[in-house]
């Protein structure tokens, strides 16, 4: 097919305007972070796999196992167990297991939780080579351990 | 040009008559596109009869993320089945969620506070303009363009962040509610919306400088693979593959819902019906977005963002529906209820689907490389079609 000088002339100017963009974009200020050296600070809505509040007073969680989380989880993926300890008004949690696999992060265990006794970690460097660590993850312990 | 154009395509025409002689002579050969290739997106496979370059038959296989979405809607709650929409078709997981929350306040008549009206076109816009980002660098990676995904990238990754500060979620977001979105946007949003309104103009300038008026996007693009107004409707094809048709048909206008009757945008069109129109279409399209983002910004009233819903949704028996215009296209959810928790039927009306499948048709007779075009053009999101 012969080329017009019409289209040899548009092809030209294609290529200028390219060059052009692509030089002004080479001054621009650079927008990749070096991943593993440098890390962004998630807001603070982000939505990581859910934790334990502390309750300020007593330092112990504030939830009172009423299972309403467990219902409201669309995966099940979450099992707790309680016990009403004497001389306590409310149960206390004793097993709180969360299997992160199955999770979806929709939030309806937070929303649901008449105590306010869950929130999003933070936490989004999650990776692993094993499924174990995130099958079942025990947020009772993880309260203690920290 | 055209001229030249319209010979070559009659033909190949001519010669499609003769290929079936071919395919006849067993002179053809199978060739499958994907289930993993890299034009496909995602794992759909195509299997493509060929005649040397030419494509006789085109017979998409979907099917292979299949995960029964609608099955598993039959076996939860509503307020549980909430996560799966944002999946379904993960670019646009918004609009999603907007149809089956639309659906449970339509049905149970719940009042969502004018706020969170605002708030969910304003995300919906978002939405929108992110994933025709997605579309805009993928598509031109199909055509052999690299650098485009980059700019488009950048530009994108500003809707995230601005998405996650305030939903906590990057891509499935999870933020509408029955009755409302679940948590209010704060000034933070607020200003980095306005930030990115004024920074997104100039680079839609820039793509059309850089990638519009070029020439071998041009060659690539007109007059290839035209997609009649007749043939959208045959198949059912909505979104951008019947806007670049000719038909003004967009749900924002046609079945208004949320608060677009009140804001000011135009459904662009443009009635080529080539891949280019397609493309000019949902280029259009996000300067729109900006348009009604802007507007929806200026009219935020004050107000809560959670109207009253009961705890336990109960919608009352009946046949009900819901349909929003989602990046691809219309995206419909019907939910038949027996009065139970749970309902009784979800279909998920995906616009990917309908699109999808006029591409056998729509291939007759085409080259390989502008094929592949013409799949770029129709944007099609894999989940989405197999749901
Ligand atoms: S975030 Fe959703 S899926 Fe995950 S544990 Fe909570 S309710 Fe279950
Ligand atoms: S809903 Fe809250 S209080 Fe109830 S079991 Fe779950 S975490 Fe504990």
């Amino acid at each position: 097919m012969k080329h017009s000088p019409r289209q040899i002339i548009d092809g030209f100017w294609s290529l200028l305007t390219g060059m052009r963009i692509t030089l002004g974009q080479f001054f621009k200020p650079t927008v990749t972070v070096q991943y593993p050296h440098e890390s962004l600070k998630m807001p603070t809505r982000f939505r990581g796999h859910i934790v334990f509040v502390r309750d300020p007073e007593t330092g112990k969680s504030l939830c009172i196992a009423c299972k309403a989380c467990e219902k409201a989880c669309p995966s099940d993926c979450i099992v707790v167990d309680g016990i009403k300890r004497e001389g306590e008004k409310r149960k206390s949690v004793t097993d709180f297991k969360l299997d992160f696999t199955k999770c979806s992060l929709c939030g309806s265990c937070v929303e649901v939780c008449p105590t306010d006794a869950l929130e999003f970690s933070r936490a989004y460097n999650l990776a692993s080579v094993s499924k174990e660590q995130f099958h079942c993850i025990d947020l009772v312990k993880r309260l203690e351990q920290e | 040009m055209r001229f030249i154009t319209l010979c070559v395509r009659t033909l190949a025409v001519s010669e499609s008559n003769f290929i079936s002689a071919a395919e006849h002579a067993g002179e053809t050969f199978v060739l499958n596109l994907g289930p993993q290739h890299p034009a496909t997106h995602g794992v759909l496979r195509v299997k493509l009869t060929m005649d040397g370059e030419y494509i006789t038959r085109a017979e998409p296989v979907p099917g292979y993320i299949h995960r029964m979405h609608e099955k598993m809607g039959e076996n939860r709650n509503y307020a549980q089945f909430l996560p799966n929409t944002s999946r379904i078709d993960y670019l646009s997981a918004m609009h999603y969620t907007h149809a089956f929350v639309g659906v449970v306040e339509r049905a149970a008549k719940l009042e969502v506070p004018p706020r969170a009206e605002y708030i969910r076109v304003i995300t919906s816009e978002l939405n929108r303009i992110s994933s025709h980002l997605v579309w805009f660098g993928a598509f031109l990676l199909d055509l052999g363009g690299f650098t485009p995904l980059l700019y488009a990238f950048d530009d994108r990754e500003k809707i995230l962040d601005l998405l996650e500060g305030i939903t906590g979620s990057r891509l499935t977001y999870c933020y509408y509610r029955f009755g409302g979105v679940c948590n209010d946007i704060d000034d933070e949003f607020i200003r980095g919306t306005r930030a990115f309104l004024e920074e997104m103009r100039p680079r839609l300038k820039l793509y059309r400088e850089l990638v519009t008026d070029n020439i071998i996007l041009r060659k690539r693009l007109i007059d290839i693979g035209p997609i009649s107004a007749e043939l959208c409707r045959k198949y059912g094809a909505t979104g951008p593959v019947i806007r670049g048709a000719g038909v003004p048909y967009d749900v924002r206008r046609s079945e208004p819902y949320s608060v677009y009757p009140e804001l000011d945008f135009v459904v662009p069109t443009h009635a080529e019906g080539d891949c280019m129109a397609r493309y000019l279409v949902r280029m259009e399209e996000m300067g729109q977005s900006l348009r009604i983002i802007e507007q929806a910004l200026d009219r935020l009233p004050e107000g809560p963002v959670l109207g009253k819903a009961p705890k336990t949704v109960k919608l009352p028996p009946g046949d009900y529906c819901y349909a929003v215009e989602a990046a691809r296209g219309r995206f419909m959810v019907r939910v038949i209820s027996d009065g139970k928790e749970i309902p009784y039927r979800v279909k998920l009306r995906a616009p990917s689907f309908s699109n999808l499948s006029l591409f056998e048709e729509a291939s007759q007779g085409m080259m390989l490389p502008d094929a592949l075009a013409v799949m770029g053009s129709l944007d099609l999101v894999i989940p989405d079609i197999d749901r």
